[in-house]
This record gives C-alpha cells, structure tokens and sequence, in this order.
C-alpha cells in the first residue's frame, strides 16, 4: 500500500515537472529556442495568486484565472521587449537571456519587503483535504495536479496538431524566413507561445503552492524539468509529461528504496542514460542535415 | 592608425602580433607583478581570485567559446580539483604533485561528462553537463570518508617542498605563476593545428570531419583540457578560500562561470580574464552603489542578483561580443579617428534557423 | 599503381522507402575529369555522400585505390587522399580564408598535443611549413585579397573558391567537386573550367564532379556518366552521352510529357 501512496506522490511530482517541461517544449516547438526561465516564471506566478488572495483578497477562483492571465500577457511582454531583438543569434545567447531572465525574476522577488525572503503558504480551498480510496489516502492537493495536467495537456495537443496556429507555430520554428514569406505573422505567433508558455508556468506553480510552500527559490525545481524534456524528446508535448512522470516517479520510487542522496539525482542519472541509449527522447524527432 | 607589414610567417605564428602588443602586454605583467606593493590587502585578495577565476574561465572558454560545446555544470570540475587539492595537501603531498593530479582527475572527470557529447549536440549535450553537474555535487556531499561532505572541509596552505605560501603576497605570486603558465598554454593551443580543430568543430562539424578531423577524440580532448584548467583554478580556489563545502560548487557558481565568460566575450582569451573581473568586481560596484539607492531598494537581499540579471540581458542583446567586444570598438574608435564607421561591427540581421539541422 | 583510382560496384542505397541510388557501378580513372550529370533528384549528391562515408550503401561497395572503403570511418577519409566540396558551402563562417586553409592541412599535421602545448621548436617549424603550402594553394585560385577576411562577409563566388581552395590544402588524390558551378556567373563558370584543367594538368589530380552546366561539363570533362532517379543512363564522352536518347528525355522529356501542361484553347 505504501508503494502505491509513493507512486501517486511520483506521479504528481512528475505532473509539475512535466507542466514545466510543457512550457520549454512549447517554446521550443515554436521557436527553438530554450528558455531557462520556465522555473523562476512559474515561481513568480505563484507569488502573484498569493498576492491577490491575501492582498487583494480576492476570491480563489478569481485569483487563480487572474494570475494565469497576468503571466500570460507577462510572457507576451516579456517576448516582445527581451527575446524579439534576439532571435536569429546562436542558441547559446538566447539560453543565457533567459537566465538573465531567471536571475531578474528571482532577484526582483526577493527584494519585496517582508514578502519576498519568507515562505507562504497558498490559501487553497483544498488544502490538507484527502480522499480515501481502496485504503489509500490520496492528498487532494496531488490529484489536483494530475487532473489539471492531464487536460490541458489534451488541450495544446489538439491545438498543435490540428489547427492552423499550431501548424503555422511549427513552421515558423524550422525556418522562419520561409514562414515570413508564407504570410505567417511570426513574431505575433511567438509572443503567443510565449505567453503561453508563462500561462502554464503559473498555472504549475499555483498547484506546486500547497505541496511545497511559495519561496523564492521554488523556480529550482525546474531544472529538474529539463531532464523530463529531454527523456520526453524535446519536440513532443505528449513527451513531455511522460518525461515528467517518468522523472517523478523514478525519483519517488528512489528516495523510498535507496540511502539518502539518490533522491536528488535520480533525475539526472535518468537522463544520462536517455541521452546514452536514444538522445531524441523517446517522443522525438531524429533529424539528420542533408549535405 | 597602425600598419602591420607582413615580412614573414613568423609574424603570424607568434603570440605577439607586433611591437606595440609587445609592450602593451610587457607593461600588464609588470603591472601585475608589483601589485602586491602597490595595491591594498583588501584588492590584493580581490586580484588573486580574478586569476583564479580567470583560469577556469580559460577552460570554459576553451570549451564553450572555441569549441562550440554547452558546458552548463561546469563547476563540477572546479570541485573535483578544490577537493584532491585539499585531501592531497592535508596528506602532505607537494603542491606541484597534488596540483597536478588534481588537474589529471579533473581531465579524467572531463572525458566522461564528455561521452555524452560524442552522441549529442546543442541543448542536449548543455543539459547532459548540467546532470553530471548535480551529480558531481551530490557526490562530493555524500563521499563523506574523503570529502566532509555537508560540513566542509578545511584546507592547509601551500606547502612547495618546504616554502610555505601563507601570506597573501606569496599565495598571488603562485596564482599569477599559474595564470600566466594557463594562459600561454591555452594560446599555444589555439595558434597549432589542434586549437584550430576545436576552432573548425564549432562552426561545421561535417566539414570538419571532411577534413580529417577526428571528432570524437577532439570533443574528448577538449573536455579534458577545459576540465583540467578547471581543476587548476579549483585548487588555486581551495586555497584562497579556505573553506569547501559542496555547495560551492553547484548550479549556482556554474551559472555564475558561464556568465562569466558570456559577459566578457565569447571566443576571446582577454574575455576570460575580463569575464573574471567583472564577477569580483560586481558585488563591490553593488556594495558601494547601495548606500545611494534608497533603503528599500538598496538593502534588499536579492538587488545582487537583479543587477547581475539585468547586466547579463543587457550584454546579450546589446553587446554580444562581450566586455572584449566593447574594448575593441572602443579601441578600432581610436586607431581609425576620425574615421570610425558604426556599421563596422554591425551584426547581420540574422533569420532563425532549425538547430536542429546544423 | 594501377590506373584505376576509385571504383565503385552495384552501389544500391535506400532510405526508408525511397530507392536513393540503384545499383550504380562505375570506375574513375587516375588523372582524369570525370562528371556525373543528371536531374535533380537523380542520386549525384548521394554518390559523393557514399564516397565520403557520410552515408553506407544498403548494398554495394567503393575501392579507393584498391583499398574497400566499406568500414573506413568517415574522417578517415580525408588522409586517404580524397577531398571534396559540398553543395550548400560549409566553410568555417567565423574564421578568415587563411584560417579555412590551415584547417585544410589537419591531416598533414605531424605533431602531438604535448609539444603543441609548449609550442616546442617542431611545431613552429610545421606551422611555417603548413602556411607555405597553403600560400600555394592561394596563389593557384587568386585568394591573396581575401586572405584575412572573414568568411561570413564574402560574396557567394568567392566562398565557392574558398570551398575548392580548403579541398586542394588537404592536397587530395582524388577531388570531389559537388556543383562546382552553381550560382557562379559566367565570368566566374570560366574561371572555374580553367581551375578545373589545371587541377587536372598542373597539380595531376584527379577529378570527379557533379554538374548541371553542360558547356561547362562538355568543356572539361574526359568522362561523363548521366543518371536518372538513382539509376545509370549513359556512361561515355561527353559528346555521346549529351547524344544518348535516354538521356534527352530525362532531362527534356518526351512529347507525351507536356500535354499535361497545354491549356485549353479559350
């Protein structure tokens, strides 16, 4: 029976690695470009539904689709003055943007008085409810985050897949000149992945709030989201919550099995042996130039 | 304005181009070498770890900037070398002997956090160092017979068959020694046929193997220097600071070194040194500027990293050249007065491309 | 040694479903300029990909002077003796002309990594001797202008030159030369015809090349093997194989062909 509390627990660990890792293959998809400041967006989109529910006391539901919308046109701000300038240049110059980003963000959050160097508890109407079922206890909290996961992951599959945004998306990804002249309004595509992208980080941390408290440096546990990426195959958005429940729950499993210490770099060990055995992921594309 | 006349292909193949690079370089070491009588303490002890940081940032640079490879845990090897340096020096080797296995153990690290990159390229290959990264932390945190683990590690001074470097002028002689043997290293490296191997792998791998190039051996090649020179900085670092505790050398002190070397110029030697001195010079720039900040803004704990993030964002999309970029135009600015042109280092308007076809 | 310097038997290659290259046999002899013409899409640029071990053939094998390339690795091939340029230019953007060169000389290069180090006397010494041979190969193509400009700001005809001039560095045996014409004009196609002669006459190299410019193909080549969708049409002088049926049809098509494309009468 502990196993399977211990799986659950994975599996909603592996929920918000894989949201994060949804907002970086969502830009990645569209844009590729890599964006390290998935982790520090989805902690300050927390803070925000923290402000408005304590702050402004709005009511939950309210601050939840209110913070969700703030990020989104924050992510859409955010593309239009800092990543537009820059893309074109190398990979590795929009990497360290988006650390700078992660930096800012991090830093700029701190500085609030009183507010930014403490830990918060995210005033939930389900907080510390369970549901019994078959002898397990299943924290609300946690199939919260699977619930959630699970459908919006349907949701920006069949938008991908099927509609015209989506497949203009992708175009704009492998050669942008070629979706300028297709008519393609590129740059209003990508402020809209990116908004995006920050929508979903603030919906991961809003449901990452009553597991693990809001601090500043919540936005860590998006490096763990890389590794769910990669595993995933960077170019699939399926691939990247399996790459997340893999991660989370490889990870679980981990820190009940084995001594101390493995727990945090199960992930990585995961990884590793990923990018040994078949580095596209196991959702991804293997593409080769043609000379 | 100054006229290079060609007389013969040694010109080109020395380390100094010409006669005013002579001198310029000829007063920086001499510069360097009085330091300890003509600066403070306080900037002293600033000034060894700008070296210190200088040669990891040499091995970075190699790797990322010559080499074309993401190394994102780069602060792995820094850790490996901190550590041997400080278990060899409290068994009472050598300095010369403990440095130089704790170079050949970082190499050694190297060569395996770079298998990884004989299969992936790009991102993949950033996020594979960045595993090996947290997992170099992790077990330098749990190897506690060796390393202390959690609660640190204590490290002797510098013990050369007897001299004792203890005091501070004679520890930055030792780091400036190093430095400058790195630096000499690293561009001998890149003026012979290997530094342009590296050189040819970052900008068209499949032309690169057309030409003979071994890709593998390399990459390998690559990691290992970059490690080693790591290594080297790392126990230099052991020593200036005293004190190791794993988290020295975590996510953080690597982002810090790519930062590092982004900031001062990607693909230059100076930018390593320069990359450097903005890193130790940062916080006391923040230090003095806090008193004129209003309290609020100015005693706030995470100002440093704002400013740090904020100079970062400025670099990448307004000087990508880095520190040394900006010193050359200033530089070309006044070599051609008054006929310096703007568009003589405009970037081209570049169109994204798939990566994933390069 | 023998005459002939590489051949190539029943070299069949399919990716996935689609049948590259179809049982291609052909010999090139040591000394001469032998071209491979075709449509697009015929399989040229594949052959060149085979020959230099980017690609294995599904069947099939290549001998370079004898010597099986089946397992050889694909950087091995440059000290082997054969060269090539690439369709789509892939030089080094961010390093000058004479940089590309002296990268050019890699598999000449004599020295280890410990005495590159300290740039002991050898090494200096080899580097001399490795930027005297690539002034040669500057001054054979009319480089000396370019020589310390960096490769991104060049113009297209330039950077071709620069391709052929990184190949002859490694001082090949056998050049392979991927559309050594495209996108040059016609001043530049000239210089290229005379450059391809003398590789041939001055520097006894021999040559095999994909083209699409037949005044230029007539010009230089001693051989010319045509194909279509991956198989062999004509193999013979130029003359005969500009002459062969097959091959006009390939390239013209037939008179049944262009009904298709007939508009109605209004």
């Amino acid at each position: 029976m502990q196993v399977l509390q211990v799986l659950v627990s994975g599996v909603a660990q592996g929920c918000i690695y894989g949201l994060i890792a949804l907002g970086f293959v969502l830009i990645y998809k569209a844009t590729e470009t890599v964006s390290f400041a998935q982790g520090d967006l989805m902690m300050v989109g927390a803070f925000l539904g923290l402000a408005l529910m304590t702050a402004l006391s709005f009511p939950f539901w309210l601050s939840v689709l209110s913070a969700i919308a703030a990020m989104g046109a924050f992510g859409i701000l955010l593309e239009r003055v800092v990543i537009r300038p820059i893309l074109g240049q190398p990979a590795f110059s929009i990497v360290m943007l988006t650390i700078g980003i992660g930096y800012v963000a991090r830093g700029a959050i701190t500085m609030i008085p009183n507010v930014g160097t403490d830990t918060h508890t995210l005033p939930v109407p389900y907080r510390n409810e369970v549901l019994e079922f078959g002898g397990v206890v299943f924290a609300v909290e946690q199939l919260a985050v699977i619930g959630v996961t699970a459908a919006l992951c349907a949701v920006l599959y069949l938008v991908f897949q099927y509609s015209k945004v989506g497949v203009a998306m992708q175009a704009a990804s492998q050669n942008q000149l070629a979706a300028y002249y297709m008519g393609i309004p590129v740059k209003r595509l990508n402020g809209l992945v990116w908004g995006l992208a920050a929508a979903v980080a603030a919906i991961a941390g809003l449901l990452l709030a009553p597991i693990t408290f809001i601090h500043a440096n919540m936005g860590f546990i998006g490096l763990k989201a890389f590794p769910a990426a990669v595993v995933g195959g960077f170019g699939s958005l399926p691939g990247a919550i399996v790459g997340g429940l893999i991660i989370g729950v490889v990870e679980s499993m981990a820190g009940f099995y084995l001594p101390e210490g493995f727990k945090d770099v199960a992930a990585y060990v995961v990884v590793l042996i990923m990018l040994m055995i078949k580095p596209s992921g196991l959702f991804g594309e293997n593409l080769r130039k043609k000379v | 304005m100054r006229f290079v006349f060609k007389t013969g292909y040694d010109q080109d193949i020395d380390v100094a181009k010409h006669g005013g690079q002579r001198f310029w370089y000829s007063a920086l070491l001499l510069g360097l070498v009085i330091a300890p009588w003509t600066l403070p303490d306080y900037w002293l002890a600033q000034l060894t770890f700008v070296l210190i940081y200088g040669i990891v940032g040499l091995g970075l640079m190699l790797l990322a900037g010559f080499t074309g490879l993401f190394s994102i845990g780069h602060a792995a090897f820094l850790g490996v070398g901190a550590y041997t340096q400080a278990v060899l020096a409290s068994m009472g080797w050598a300095f010369p002997f403990s440095l130089a296995a704790a170079a050949a153990l970082s190499a050694l690290v190297g060569a395996i956090v770079g298998l990884p990159a004989l299969r992936v390229k790009g991102i993949y290959l950033g996020i594979a160092t960045l595993a090996f990264g947290f997992i170099v932390e992790e077990v330098l945190a749990r190897w506690e017979s060796v390393t202390g683990g959690n609660s640190g590690m204590m490290v002797a001074s510098i013990d050369i068959f007897g001299w004792r470097a203890d005091t501070s002028e004679s520890f930055y002689f030792v780091c400036l020694v190093c430095a400058v043997l790195c630096t000499l290293i690293v561009l001998n490296l890149l003026r012979s046929p290997t530094g342009r191997a590296f050189v040819a792998i970052r900008d068209s791998e499949i032309s690169a193997q057309s030409m003979g190039i071994h890709l593998a051996r390399y990459k390998t090649m690559s990691f290992m220097i970059s490690a080693a020179l790591a290594g080297v900085g790392g126990a230099l670092y052991a020593h200036q600071i005293r004190f190791l505790s794993p988290e020295q050398f975590g996510i953080i002190q690597s982002i810090d070194l790519l930062l590092m070397v982004v900031i001062g110029g990607l693909g230059s030697i100076h930018g390593a040194f320069l990359g450097a001195a903005f890193l130790i010079t940062m916080p006391q720039f923040i230090a003095l500027g806090k008193d004129l900040l209003p309290p609020a803004i100015g005693q706030a704990a995470g100002l440093q990293g704002v400013v740090y993030g904020v100079v970062l964002i400025a670099f990448v999309l307004f000087e990508p050249l880095g520190l040394y970029g900006r010193w050359l135009k200033i530089r070309t600015w006044f070599q051609l007065f008054p006929f310096y042109r703007r568009g003589l280092f405009k970037r081209q308007k570049a169109f994204q491309k798939s990566d994933r076809l390069k | 040694m023998s005459d002939t310097l590489l051949s190539a038997r029943n070299l069949t290659v399919r990716f996935g479903g689609v049948l590259a290259v179809n049982d291609v046999s052909f010999d090139v002899q040591r000394g001469e300029v032998f071209t491979l013409i075709g449509p697009n899409g015929a399989g040229k640029t594949t052959v060149f990909n085979l020959i230099s071990r980017i690609y294995t053939p599904t069947s099939g094998s290549i001998a370079f002077e004898g010597q099986p390339l089946g397992d050889v690795a694909p950087h091995r091939i440059a000290a082997l003796g054969v060269a090539r340029t690439f369709q789509n230019i892939e030089l080094f953007e961010h390093a000058t002309v004479l940089h590309n060169l002296l990268i050019g000389r890699h598999i000449h290069r004599r020295s280890g990594i410990w005495s590159e180090i300290v740039f002991a006397p050898s090494v200096r010494r080899a580097e001399r001797e490795t930027r005297r041979k690539v002034e040669e190969v500057i001054e054979f193509l009319d480089l000396q202008h370019y020589r310390d400009t960096m490769v991104a700001g060049l113009p297209y005809g330039v950077r071709k030159v620069v391709e052929l001039a990184r190949a002859l560095a490694t001082e090949p045996k056998l050049l392979l030369l991927d559309e050594p014409s495209s996108g040059l004009n016609v001043e530049e196609t000239g210089d290229m015809a005379f450059w391809i002669q003398d590789i041939r006459d001055d520097l006894g190299i021999t040559v095999l090349m994909v083209e699409h410019d037949m005044s230029l193909v007539s010009k230089v080549s001693d051989r010319v093997l045509a194909m279509n969708q991956g198989e062999m049409l004509a193999l013979g002088t130029p003359a005969e194989v500009q002459a062969h049926q097959g091959v006009i049809e390939a390239y013209l098509g037939t008179a049944d062909d262009s009904t298709s494309l007939r508009r109605a009468a209004p």
